[in-house]
């Protein structure tokens, strides 16, 4: 055991207490009555857009018609049975070689009502960089599902398995300057959520 | 330096402290919709405050808990007893892979080891990525803010800045094109990258796992194109369990903006293929005031920097007054924490009122700490002689009720025959901005021993 870590943790053992205790969770958070309504609303709120689809070929079809994806070079999918890539995403071996991409189609495994956020994961997205890097994003709810709140959300998830995961919720936004909202940070100028509700 | 005294620069330009006072108030009240959104609000926030006190009082096991998984899902752990060892074994890690261009996103804690001047003494580049950190880097000066680190800067004066720096068009002003030639900017420089830099808002006992917020995309960006990424945490910001992150991503962005979560809230579990993830646990004088009844709820911060946008004394005087890293009601009770010396006018930088302490989402009773800190800060004396003398013959008089009458009774009948410059001069720096009220001609026991019912 290194000195750094054998002085800090015999201080804290010193102030340990054996009388708290961890709280039970929260009895009853808010949940919402039209859970989609909800979730569109916040998510127009933070910047994104939502298309409402019924089945994998609406789905497709939705995509193809964004204008961002009729204007794109290079787009990049993960969701193979819904748009293709034009490469291989195997032959990708350096994150680099995707700072061109335009647009990013990815699976997002369920939404959040309360927030507007989309859960993905590896390894679904195998090269996680392009959420961020590329142009513009896409997110594709097949499940359809969507969660009241976080406690909810996280229940779901219950154990990380990949290395990655995160929420995304709306497009990469600033402040920064004089506290005027600026859509396109460093991550995607825009973010479509294709939500299939069965 | 005192904070009164740094403060003097920045409240004698009346109409720049008005509008800094403006743009938090404007921050503070996002902040009230999206809390009032919630019902739960309170009990959220009551579970915050004892989910943090639970790992306090449990904070070393909790540790070599998440010491134990995270080395199991294949990241490196460090310990730091101090902000010098938190500095060298980054270093070291970079100087091991030859590595001299970093990119960092937003960490309170690195400025606190002040890390990026440690390197570029090392001949590292270290280029800070979010876009108020950016601008203060260019600038040469610290963040005056936790969370919005440029809200002291005016738009024309980013324009000069980028004309200068970025070479964007001279006398441009407007937000989304400063904006996008900063993308454009660090784009570069994320892609030049050898190591990306970044905080940790939570880390996860349970899972061994960090959790990033950013609003911007930078941390992720930082971290998915180089092979190396460093995590830098305080030991404070462990949390027990996955599940307890539905508590505090609802209240961390909607304490902090007012947004229902931030744009990206992204969760690392060990390196991705090929890469590496290095986490740095830093004690850095934490340890000891888990010890310390009084103030251990102090490390319950979330670095919202909520109780800062409500400060009405943080709001007209700016964040640079206060030559702290965290500044505000919470930096005012760390700053003495750690440096009672160098910090001990920050207690008093407060008017009691509480707002602090009603808008913290994790409960810290801030108002009182910073009352408890000038009792200890004077018994110390760590204060003027001035106020140490004035507050000794206050505490005679109030113990003795005739010494209280009398001086009341002198005060209403001597002071409106003063001449002004004998009540309004160095010794009433209260009356500086502001006049004396008005002495009744009877005192509140007099009034009432004529009016009382008989």
């Amino acid at each position: 055991m290194s000195d750094a870590k054998q002085r800090i943790l015999s201080r804290l053992a010193e102030f340990r207490r054996n009388d708290v205790e961890l709280p039970t969770p929260l009895a009853t958070p808010t949940v919402y009555d039209d859970r989609l309504a909800q979730f569109r609303s916040v998510l127009e709120m933070v910047g994104g857009q939502l298309i409402v689809t019924r089945d994998a070929n609406e789905t497709r079809q939705a995509i193809e018609r964004l204008e961002v994806v009729r204007d794109a070079r290079r787009v990049l999918s993960y969701c193979p049975d819904l748009m293709a890539s034009a490469e291989g995403l195997d032959e990708i071996h350096d994150p680099h070689d995707l700072a061109d991409v335009d647009v990013t189609v990815a699976p997002g495994e369920f939404g959040v009502a309360e927030n507007g956020a989309v859960w993905v994961c590896d390894p679904a997205i195998m090269h996680r960089v392009s959420l961020f890097l590329s142009q513009h994003l896409v997110l594709v709810i097949a499940s359809g599902e969507l969660f009241n709140n976080m406690h909810e959300a996280y229940h779901h998830i219950g154990r990380v398995d990949s290395p990655f995961g995160g929420f995304i919720s709306g497009p990469s936004k600033t402040a920064d300057i004089e506290q005027s909202l600026v859509i396109g940070a460093h991550g995607a100028r825009s973010l479509n959520v294709v939500l299939v509700d069965r | 330096m005192e904070h009164a005294t740094n403060a003097n620069t920045f409240v004698a330009n009346t109409e720049r402290a008005h509008w800094h006072d403006q743009s938090l108030w404007f921050v503070r009240t996002k902040r009230d919709r999206m809390a009032q959104s919630l019902a739960e609000w309170e009990q959220l926030r009551a579970q915050a405050s004892a989910i943090k006190g639970y790992t306090l009082a449990h904070l070393g096991e909790l540790l070599e808990q998440f010491e134990r998984e995270a080395t199991a899902r294949g990241a490196v752990v460090h310990w730091a007893e101090t902000t010098e060892d938190h500095n060298r074994i980054v270093l070291e890690l970079l100087q091991a892979r030859g590595m001299t261009r970093v990119v960092k996103s937003k960490s309170m804690l690195t400025e606190e080891c002040h890390l990026n001047p440690f390197l570029e003494r090392h001949g590292v580049e270290v280029i800070d990525t979010d876009l108020g950190e950016r601008i203060v880097q260019l600038r040469k000066e610290p963040p005056s803010h936790i969370v919005l680190p440029a809200i002291h800067i005016k738009k024309e004066e980013v324009g000069e800045l980028f004309h200068e720096h970025l070479g964007t068009e001279q006398g441009a002003t407007d937000p989304q094109y400063l904006t996008e030639a900063a993308r454009q900017h660090l784009r570069e420089k994320f892609l030049a990258a050898e190591a990306g830099l970044t905080g940790v808002n939570f880390a996860i006992a349970e899972t061994g796992g960090i959790v990033v917020c950013t609003n911007e995309g930078n941390a992720d960006l930082g971290v998915s194109l180089p092979k190396l990424h460093i995590a830098c945490m305080g030991i404070e910001k462990l949390i027990p369990r996955l599940e307890d992150l539905g508590t505090f991503t609802r209240l961390l962005a909607r304490s902090a903006t007012g947004q229902p979560i931030t744009t990206y809230t992204s969760h690392f579990h060990g390196p991705r293929d090929g890469g590496e993830l290095h986490i740095i646990l830093v004690d850095a004088g934490r340890s000891k005031i888990v010890g310390t009844k009084e103030f251990r709820e102090a490390l319950h911060c979330i670095r919202c920097g909520a109780c800062m946008n409500t400060c009405p004394v943080y709001r007209r005087s700016g964040g640079h007054s206060y030559e702290s890293t965290v500044p505000g009601p919470i930096g005012s009770v760390l700053g003495p924490l750690r440096e009672p010396d160098k910090y001990h006018s920050l207690p008093f930088a407060c008017s009691l009122c509480g707002s602090c302490t009603d808008v913290c989402p994790v409960k810290i009773p801030l108002h009182h700490q910073l009352l408890r800190f000038r009792r200890t800060l004077a018994e110390t004396r760590k204060i003027p002689w001035t106020k140490r003398a004035g507050m000794k013959v206050m505490g005679w008089m109030f113990r003795r009720p005739w010494a209280y009458r009398w001086s009341g009774w002198l005060a209403r009948r001597v002071m409106p025959w003063l001449p002004r410059f004998l009540v309004y001069n160095r010794l009433n720096p209260w009356g500086k901005q502001r006049e004396m009220p008005e002495m009744p001609k009877r005192s509140f026991r007099e009034l009432y021993q004529i009016e009382r019912p008989k």
